[in-house]
């Protein structure tokens, strides 16, 4: 499937949906979104890309297994969990905010961070399961 | 105090690291944290004997009531003392029993783990961390016990002894759920004064019986008691340790430990003595047939495990204070001789006692420490065990009901459990030095001096049992709910029917340990008899079990991927229907439903049109693009529903999924028909009949009656506690964060999953393993 007309566009294509994957996982609190979605929709990103131009390049292009992504989303979820814990002697997963809004994102507090942890995991997990079963199949 | 326990574990997460650092000279170094838990442990013996008892509380999941609560009263101070004291020696013996060998710092990076199990388990005040450290104490004794990995005797040993062991933790869990929803907290001090409301319970008898099963298997009690022996493949301070001193005492710890809020109850007095008094008197004459000192000692310690839950059914104060008593004796002179048998093996290569003999004139300390714990097994005086023996027989003698039979099965068991201890301590140092063993050598320092250093403990304590009455005896009793501050320790009690009962005991012991010798034709005539026992018995059972899990896997779980679906979607089916037909009032609620509109009608037009042509198109591909229409006309059914979410996550699942299928498919063969047309029919309807439950069981929901009190309460607080506006997310990320947590986690795994099953192509050859 390697298409001139698909390669040249994903791209431009990889980038643009990538950022959209991004703005999809902070829109989240306020409006439909999140870490999940946003997750899939940067897989996908990457998948489109693979289709264009080949695993190789994609892999090429990460520079890293996906795979790596879920310790760091896992740890990122669970930091942001655990730090109630470990600062304010709160039980795990209480919500901490900072007490002003950070312009553009609103307020920021540690579901923040774990919604980008489950961004991360996603991501690594979407990818780790289709490249390696397109490698292997 | 949470320090002290934990600093096992410490170790053992410290060895991972520099273990290598560990194996040579320095191993001896790593008796410190067992020495300086000893005396840290010591300190206290002060205040618990001036009656203070101890607690430390440290919150854990404070909204279940679970808390890392330690309580040290006089009974967890004795096992405290015992588990570091032996602990102690153990460990320095080791470094000379196991030296260079290549796991020794794995070893004691096992070791070290139990005895903070064996710690946690013993300080908990709350029943619930009690259960977490009881199970560490089975998971670590299974590494122990399978330590010489190698052999396959060991592995199937460890694995009996934690298929046991865990059998009983799944009643002790039981258990105590059951004991926290009667009594509403998990804190064995607030249980304390509850002890009316629970006898008085309906569930009493069940919540006994689980913690009898409990500390029955771990206390290897009659029939659960065969693991032990078969636990003798361990290396031998391992048995020491754990299948002598320790480990094998929690189920009696337990029992104690429970006496106050259980006991005093007909059946749980009844139970305890009817099967402590089996365990004693069958394992006591069990040990007769024995060559292997390991078995010698494996049978004994079951019997004394068996006289201290006997003991404990007894109930009475004497009793209370025969078992506070005898506990250490048992620890003292039993450890020793396990150390002496250790040392026997690891110089003379042989445990076989028929073999053994005349050893005194190349290892005389040994002699001396296995000779003393003879007399003090025997209970001759001036040791600790005359002590013990006297007030067993006077608890028993005491007790008031059925006397004559107590007596006699307590006095046959000490009988068999004199020779026992004589086979085990004497035997092998006595007579000539056969030529087979003029090489053996003595042990080093390490080795000899920790059975040394018990087996003079047995006779201090005899001559002096002040030494141990009111700083460990006392506090202990009054732990179990009596009060022994009126009572005296002493040797010497005057002639009375106790000590005539001694004096029967150690001459009838004494003439049999003449007359009888271990033998090699007295262990294979009761091997003929071992098809009836429990052993054999329940690994019978297990043999037919395997063979029904094989039958059952192979009919339900036979690796076709449509089987599996077949069967899942029949039981629901089965199961759903006979709920919503055979139950209940089917209601339609007409009124309720919405208006059809042009395009929803669409939509669902396209949607069966998609499914049709899935189930009957040629090929593949173009079933998979149906199977995307299908996922895509559901998405938008979700956004005329006013779920954007929901239909944002279909759309993209749906998108990959259509990938994943083609990137499959590509290499498939071509398309077969492999399926004839009943099969067809078959799964036809069944598909149908699922489809049919699903929406009844849709209608069905909106007719009841509508409980959005939850919902509500998300929607009215998202943006007050959440700081967010999308109610979805924030349940997400937030209300229910931990479910996402562990979703995530579950998501990783299936991801390693799929990259190990593919990317790990085993050889043929290590696939058969």
């Amino acid at each position: 499937m390697k298409t001139l007309i698909l390669k040249t566009a994903s791209a431009y294509l990889l980038p643009v949906l990538l950022v959209f994957s991004v703005f999809i996982l902070l829109r989240g609190h306020y409006l439909p979104g999140g870490g999940f979605v946003g997750g899939l929709i940067a897989a996908i990103a990457f998948v489109l890309h693979a289709f264009a131009n080949g695993l190789k390049n994609t892999k090429g292009l990460l520079q890293f297994h996906p795979g790596f992504l879920m310790p760091v989303g896992l740890g990122l979820a669970f930091l942001s969990g655990l730090a109630p814990v470990l600062g304010f002697d709160d039980p795990f997963m209480t919500g901490l905010w900072l007490p002003y809004d950070v312009p553009v994102l609103g307020s920021v507090g540690s579901a923040l961070f774990f919604d980008i942890g489950v961004y991360f995991v996603v991501i690594g997990v979407t990818l780790t399961i289709i490249f390696t079963i397109s490698e292997s199949a | 105090m949470l320090t002290a326990i934990l600093l096992g574990f410490l170790f053992a997460l410290f060895l991972v690291f520099t273990g290598k650092f560990f194996r040579g000279k320095l191993a001896v170094l790593s008796a410190l944290i067992p020495a300086g838990l000893f005396a840290y442990f010591a300190s206290f013996i002060s205040k618990i004997s001036a009656g203070e008892i101890i607690t430390k509380t440290y919150e854990w999941v404070p909204a279940f009531g679970v808390n890392l609560s330690f309580k040290l009263d006089g009974l967890s101070l004795l096992f405290s003392l015992m588990i570091t004291g032996i602990g102690f020696l153990v460990f320095s013996y080791t470094a000379s029993y196991l030296k260079g060998h290549k796991y020794l710092d794995r070893f004691y990076g096992y070791l070290s783990v139990f005895m903070a199990a064996m710690l946690g388990l013993v300080l908990s005040n709350n029943i619930i961390s009690l259960f977490v450290f009881w199970e560490l104490t089975s998971i670590s004794s299974f590494f122990l016990i399978g330590f010489n990995n190698d052999s396959a005797a060991s592995r199937k040993s460890a694995l009996t002894a934690l298929g046991i062991t865990g059998l009983g933790g799944f009643f002790l869990l039981s258990g105590v759920l059951l004991l926290g929803s009667m009594t509403g907290t998990y804190n064995i001090t607030e249980m304390l004064s509850m002890q009316e409301a629970i006898a008085g319970s309906e569930y009493y008898i069940l919540a006994a019986s689980l913690f009898f099963v409990a500390a029955f298997t771990k206390s290897a009690q009659f029939p659960f008691h065969f693991w032990l022996p078969a636990a003798m493949k361990a290396p031998t301070p391992v048995s020491t340790y754990l299948h002598s001193a320790t480990m094998v005492k929690a189920g009696v710890y337990l029992l104690m430990r429970f006496t106050p809020i259980l006991g005093d109850h007909p059946f749980w007095n009844n139970t305890l003595i009817i099967v402590g008094g089996i365990t004693m008197v069958y394992t006591a004459i069990h040990s007769l047939f024995r060559t292997d000192l390991k078995g010698i000692l494996a049978y004994s310690t079951i019997s004394a495990l068996g006289i201290l839950v006997f003991l404990i059914g007894l109930g009475t104060k004497a009793a209370f204070l025969a078992a506070a008593v005898f506990i250490m004796v048992h620890a003292l002179y039993k450890a020793t001789l396990f150390l002496v048998a250790g040392i026997i093996d690891h110089q003379a290569g042989t445990r076989d006692v028929t073999k053994l003999a005349g050893l005194r004139k190349v290892m005389m300390p040994v002699a001396i420490a296995g000779f003393l714990a003879a007399i003090s097994s025997a209970g001759i005086p001036p040791t600790i065990g005359f002590l013990g023996k006297e007030l067993t027989y006077e608890a028993s003698l005491n007790f008031g009901t059925g006397t004559i039979i107590i007596v006699i099965a307590i006095v046959l068991t000490k009988i068999f459990l004199l020779w026992a201890g004589f086979a085990a301590g004497i035997k092998p140092f006595m007579g000539k030095l056969p030529e087979a063993q003029k090489e053996t050598k003595m042990p080093g320092l390490l080795m000899w001096f920790p059975p040394i250093i018990l087996a003079v403990l047995s006779i201090l304590f005899g001559i002096f049992p002040s030494l141990i009455e009111s700083a460990i005896v006392k506090p202990m009793v009054f732990a179990l709910g009596a009060d022994a501050s009126e009572d005296h320790l002493a040797l010497w009690h005057g002639f009375n029917t106790v000590l005539l009962l001694s004096a029967v005991t150690i001459g009838v012991g004494l003439l049999l340990y003449f007359l009888v010798r271990p033998s090699n034709k007295l262990e294979q005539k009761v091997a003929k008899l071992e098809f009836i026992s429990p052993r054999s018995i329940m690994e019978k059972g297990n043999y037919y079990f395997v063979i029904f899990s094989r039958f059952w896997t192979n009919v339900f779980q036979n690796g076709y991927l449509r089987n599996y679906v077949t069967s899942i979607i029949l039981f629901l089916v089965i199961l759903v229907g006979y709920i919503l037909f055979g139950h209940q009032r089917l209601v339609i609620d007409h009124s309720q439903l919405a208006e059809i509109t042009a395009y929803e009608l669409v939509v669902a037009l396209i949607l069966v049109a998609g499914v049709l042509y899935t189930v009957f198109t040629k090929s593949r591909l173009a079933a998979v693009a149906a199977m995307g229409v299908v996922g895509l006309s559901i998405c938008l059914i979700f956004v005329f529903y006013s779920a954007p979410d929901l239909a944002m996550t279909q759309f993209s699942i749906d998108t990959l999924t259509v990938i994943l299928f083609v990137l499959v498919l590509y290499r498939l063969p071509k398309y077969l028909s492999l399926s004839d047309y009943k099969m067809r029919l078959r799964d036809g309807v069944l598909s149908l009949a699922l489809g049919t439950i699903i929406c009844v069981l849709a209608l069905q929901v909106l007719a009841e009656p509508a409980n959005n009190e939850i919902g509500d309460f998300y929607a009215k607080n998202a943006y007050l506690l959440a700081h967010g506006k999308n109610v979805v997310n924030v349940i997400l990320v937030d209300f229910r964060g931990t479910d996402t947590l562990i979703e995530i986690s579950v998501l990783a795994i299936a991801a390693i999953g799929v990259f190990g099953l593919l990317k790990l192509r085993l050889k043929s050859t290590d696939r058969t393993q």
